[in-house]
């Protein structure tokens, strides 16, 4: 299996690390690359847009011609996991934030979503989370000014909600978190991932 | 469900998520837009950038909280602000005002020449400046989240960053082929806490986020300190004192994603207009250095 993370910008040493180590408990054999370029994404199995700045992304991957690719991979059906910029990025629909900018938003996946829900990173924080899913044993969620979830079409499966707000989703082969399994040591996210088809 | 606020995790992910970027210093909130549409991963809110701090002179404070805010108003991506070296009120005030990091900074004048500030006492991350592992590795051990090389700030001139930068890599590669029993005199001679000097030699990086600062003015010398192996680079007075920053900065921000491809780099270094006038730092009097304060 190859498995590609966008690597223009963000925590993208921490997600081919946490690859690294589902791929070896899942028993999956691979690699795991660092994109930079548009032509390495055709031949990907799997594809990871990390965490980061989500304003600072759009603009990169849209200059790197990256945003072309992955809309053409994605609707062959390519599994596409996005973490917190990842997930503002997937999405079709944004809040006020996303207009002021003029964020680039990739419009794959059935979502409105809110930027910085949480408020501000003195605001940031840490739960367990009940993801059914993943099993009964809950999932350490790390939220860093993180986005969530306003409005879910009906194609969209909720994954886990806290405080009334969506905080995972998935739309056939999509994959989205607002916050970052690839901060903690549980490598559940990620291993439900490489077996997402 | 427990929440948990300001934890370890939640202060040195935030960091983790600048990394590849690229962090400018603004001082109103029409720069901090020109810095947000030239896809900086954060701001830096100032009054003034440092060269004009260095050829101002006087007591250099926090800034004014509500330009500050004003800052925070005009962008959606995060503010950080600088405080004094220790002065632990400086930064109360800032984090409630609720800036998402601190740069504890030699750039403002020190307001404690012995101490820095316990940052663990705080829920916002900080940022502190190390010329080299044993000072990097000392202000982690009081609690920052993030490190960046502190070069010399308002020179325009990357080379004291270059000298930073390649020595706390440089240590650390010693560290690695180190006997375990060695460690321990080691960290005594960097003047740094034992568990992190043990914690770094296994990692083989800072524990924390490492970036670079203190000179940087063009796309080359951004991509020379992410090929040192910068993790992102912050640009003080090189962006808004050239003379056309917002094509600059873009410049700074493309050349840091795509630090080791020449092709880009020629690319974005072409047409950018004057770069900062900049100083030849062997004409700084002693007294003049701002690296030198904190220990």
């Amino acid at each position: 299996m190859k498995i590609g993370v966008i690597g223009l910008q963000g925590d993208i040493a921490e997600h081919i690390s946490a690859v690294h180590k589902a791929m070896r408990e899942e028993n999956i054999s691979g690699e795991v690359v660092w994109i930079r370029k548009a032509e390495q994404i055709n031949g990907l199995d799997r594809i990871i847009l990390p965490g980061g700045e989500s304003t600072t992304i759009g603009k990169l991957i849209v200059k790197a011609g990256i945003d072309v690719a992955l809309r053409e991979v994605a609707q062959k059906g390519t599994p596409i996991m996005g973490t917190c910029a990842g997930l503002v990025l997937l999405a079709n629909e944004g809040d006020d934030h996303v207009v002021k900018t003029g964020q680039v938003l990739l419009g794959l996946m059935d979502i409105k979503i809110k930027r910085n829900a949480f408020g501000r990173q003195p605001e940031s924080f840490e739960t367990d989370l009940d993801i059914s899913e993943l099993g009964s044993r809950p999932f350490r969620g790390v939220f860093i000014r993180a986005p969530a979830i306003e409005k879910a079409g009906k194609n969209v499966q909720i994954l886990a909600k806290f405080e009334d707000k969506i905080v995972a989703a998935r739309q056939k082969n999509l994959l989205v978190t607002s916050f970052h399994p690839e901060l903690t040591d549980d490598t559940r996210f990620h291993s439900y991932f490489l077996r997402l088809h | 469900m427990k929440v948990f606020k300001g934890t370890v995790r939640v202060k040195r992910g935030f960091c983790q998520m600048t990394k590849g970027g690229v962090i400018m210093d603004v001082i109103n909130g029409e720069q901090a837009g020109i810095a947000e549409d030239a896809g900086a991963v954060a701001v830096m809110a100032l009054e003034r950038v440092p060269a004009d701090i260095r050829a101002a002179g006087g007591v250099a404070r926090m800034a004014d909280p509500i330009k500050v805010q004003e800052v925070m108003d005009a962008v959606t991506i995060p503010v950080m602000a600088k405080v004094r070296i220790g002065h632990f009120v400086e930064a109360q005030i800032l984090e409630a005002l609720g800036v998402d990091t601190l740069d504890e900074s030699e750039v403002l004048t020190p307001a404690d020449e012995e101490h820095h500030i316990d940052k663990w006492k705080f829920k916002v991350p900080f940022v502190c400046g190390a010329r080299d592992l044993g000072e990097a590795l000392r202000r982690i051990g009081e609690g920052a989240s993030m490190i960046r090389t502190k070069g010399e700030a308002g020179t325009g001139n990357v080379v004291e960053a270059v000298r930073h930068m390649r020595l706390i890599i440089g240590t650390i590669r010693k560290l690695q082929n180190m006997l375990e029993e060695e460690l321990m005199s080691t960290s005594k001679e960097l003047g740094a806490p034992y568990e992190l000097v043990v914690e770094t030699a296994k990692l083989g990086r800072l524990p924390v986020v490492n970036f670079a600062a203190g000179g940087i003015a063009t796309p080359a010398d951004a991509a020379m300190m992410m090929q040192l192996g910068a993790d992102g680079v912050f640009v003080g007075s090189g962006i808004f004192k050239s003379s056309n920053p917002s094509i600059r900065a873009e410049a700074i921000v493309d050349a840091v994603a795509h630090f080791d491809d020449p092709k880009v780099l020629a690319e974005v270094s072409k047409n950018l207009g004057e770069p900062m006038r900049g100083i030849d730092i062997r004409t700084l009097a002693k007294e003049e250095l701002l690296q030198t304060r904190g220990r």
